[in-house]
């Protein structure tokens, strides 16, 4: 396995390579069979890609990469353009400032918080639309955040090997 | 953290009220576009499967069902286009306007808006091949939806099934005009302020009736499918089901009207020559 480590562009890359991995999760449509109803389970890939840099690279991925992040996401998806940005800069700021205690949890426990995290996320959104448009609340909309929860532990490792096995600092 | 925050919301902010930002966001789509492409691989890879797969014996099947429906549409065209040449003929007798004479140009689904409170596709054409915002989009049954936002390669259209989106159509039996509004996830369309005593029925056909210039008059919108007079309300509850096929076509039509207001094509097409929307 090729190292990176003293290459910090290298590194970089593998970060980007993991967002962009995620934004094709976010876009990925769904196969025909799968009834559309089950497009609420989608977790916010992108943000829980950006969660796992923040927690393990502080230094690499911070609130200015949220932010541009979060433009691209909404020029994705279509949003009001700052829609995603404004969502992931909050959630960022809170994982920046939680992140040597969530290192310490068990991967289950890292999960709650991203629960929490995630749902913020959501809300956020949710806000934004109801003041843009006119978008109703249901509890649908934390059903993303749930999913995502599940999703962490193995999102968590996968991407962890990846930062070991790369080296990337 | 603060200055990105309040950043965010001025750019949300001038994103809603004006369209300055429309450029630089075409822009950032064309970036975007390799992402779209590579999440839309799995779906082509597998219908490309299924095709390579196809046996002989299938495949001809299919040539010749195709062959005859072929030919069946071409008698039914020249049948239209007689009925086009003399419908245009006894408008220009009343002096009137319109002209049932449509362009359109073939698109293909490339991507899904991934949030099923949004009804909205994204397709492979875009300011390149002159599609314009508002555009009317069609598939091979009825009328899809419209163009909300266009990058050079490709463009994003609204279904009418949105929850945000409305059409003008008309009862085809009795000229009843009405408003079609998308109800969202279940992808039917709702009938506005229908009167308790309108003549309306399950089984109706719906079509365009072109009201507000958005929309060609004429193409199939939906079918009455229920009808529910409430006792006491002024309205009664008319739901439909679109024609055309929302969550199943791959290729869709866009269609270029040429019975645009002046203004509205110097605006939308500038370049294209469109000599007879002036009368």
């Amino acid at each position: 396995m090729e190292r990176v480590a003293d290459n910090p562009l290298a590194g970089m890359t593998v970060i980007v390579v993991t967002v962009i991995a995620g934004m094709v999760l976010a876009v990925l449509p769904m196969p025909d069979f799968v009834p559309p109803e089950l497009g609420f389970l989608r977790p916010d890939w992108v943000a829980m890609v950006l969660v796992y840099w923040l927690i393990a690279l502080p230094h690499r991925v911070g609130i200015l990469s949220a932010w541009a992040t979060g433009l691209i996401v909404d020029v994705l998806l279509g949003s009001l353009l700052g829609q995603h940005a404004l969502a992931y800069v909050i959630i960022a700021y809170i994982a920046l400032n939680l992140y040597q205690r969530l290192r310490m949890f068990t991967v289950w426990q890292q999960a709650l918080v991203l629960f929490a995290l995630l749902g913020l996320n959501q809300l956020i959104n949710f806000w934004i639309e109801n003041i843009a448009g006119d978008a109703e609340w249901r509890m649908w909309y934390l059903m993303p955040a749930l999913a995502g929860a599940f999703l962490w532990p193995w999102v968590f490792l996968l991407l962890r090997v990846l930062r070991r096995r790369l080296a990337v600092t | 953290m603060a200055g990105l925050a309040v950043l965010s919301v001025i750019l949300m902010f001038v994103d809603h009220v004006t369209d300055w930002l429309d450029e630089s966001r075409a822009a950032m789509t064309v970036a975007v576009t390799p992402v779209v492409v590579i999440a839309d691989l799995p779906n082509r890879s597998a219908r490309g499967l299924t095709e390579m797969l196809a046996s002989r014996e299938d495949l001809r099947r299919r040539i010749t069902e195709l062959e005859s429906e072929l030919t069946l549409f071409k008698v039914k065209t020249e049948k239209m286009a007689a009925l086009t040449a003399e419908n245009n003929r006894l408008r220009d007798l009343l002096g009137s306007a319109a002209k049932l004479q449509d362009n359109v140009l073939v698109a293909e689904l490339i991507g899904v808006n991934p949030d099923p409170e949004v009804q909205e596709v994204v397709i492979d054409k875009g300011v390149l091949d002159d599609v314009f915002i508002g555009q009317p989009v069609l598939d091979s049954r009825g009328l899809m939806g419209q163009v909300v936002d266009v990058s050079r390669y490709t463009s994003r259209v609204l279904l009418i099934s949105d929850q945000e989106h409305s059409v003008p159509v008309q009862v085809l039996r009795s000229n009843l005009r009405l408003i079609a509004q998308g109800t969202g996830l279940d992808q039917k369309l709702e009938l506005q302020h229908v009167n308790s005593t309108a003549d309306i029925r399950v089984g109706d056909q719906l079509l365009s009736s072109g009201l507000g210039n958005r929309f060609p008059v004429g193409y199939p919108v939906g079918v009455v499918d229920r009808v529910k007079h409430e006792p006491g309300k002024p309205f009664a509850v008319v739901t439909a089901s679109p024609s055309a096929q929302l969550d199943r076509s791959r290729h869709v039509l866009l269609v270029f009207t040429e019975s645009r207001t002046p203004e509205e094509a110097t605006a939308f097409t500038s370049g294209r020559s469109d000599g007879k929307s002036g009368r």
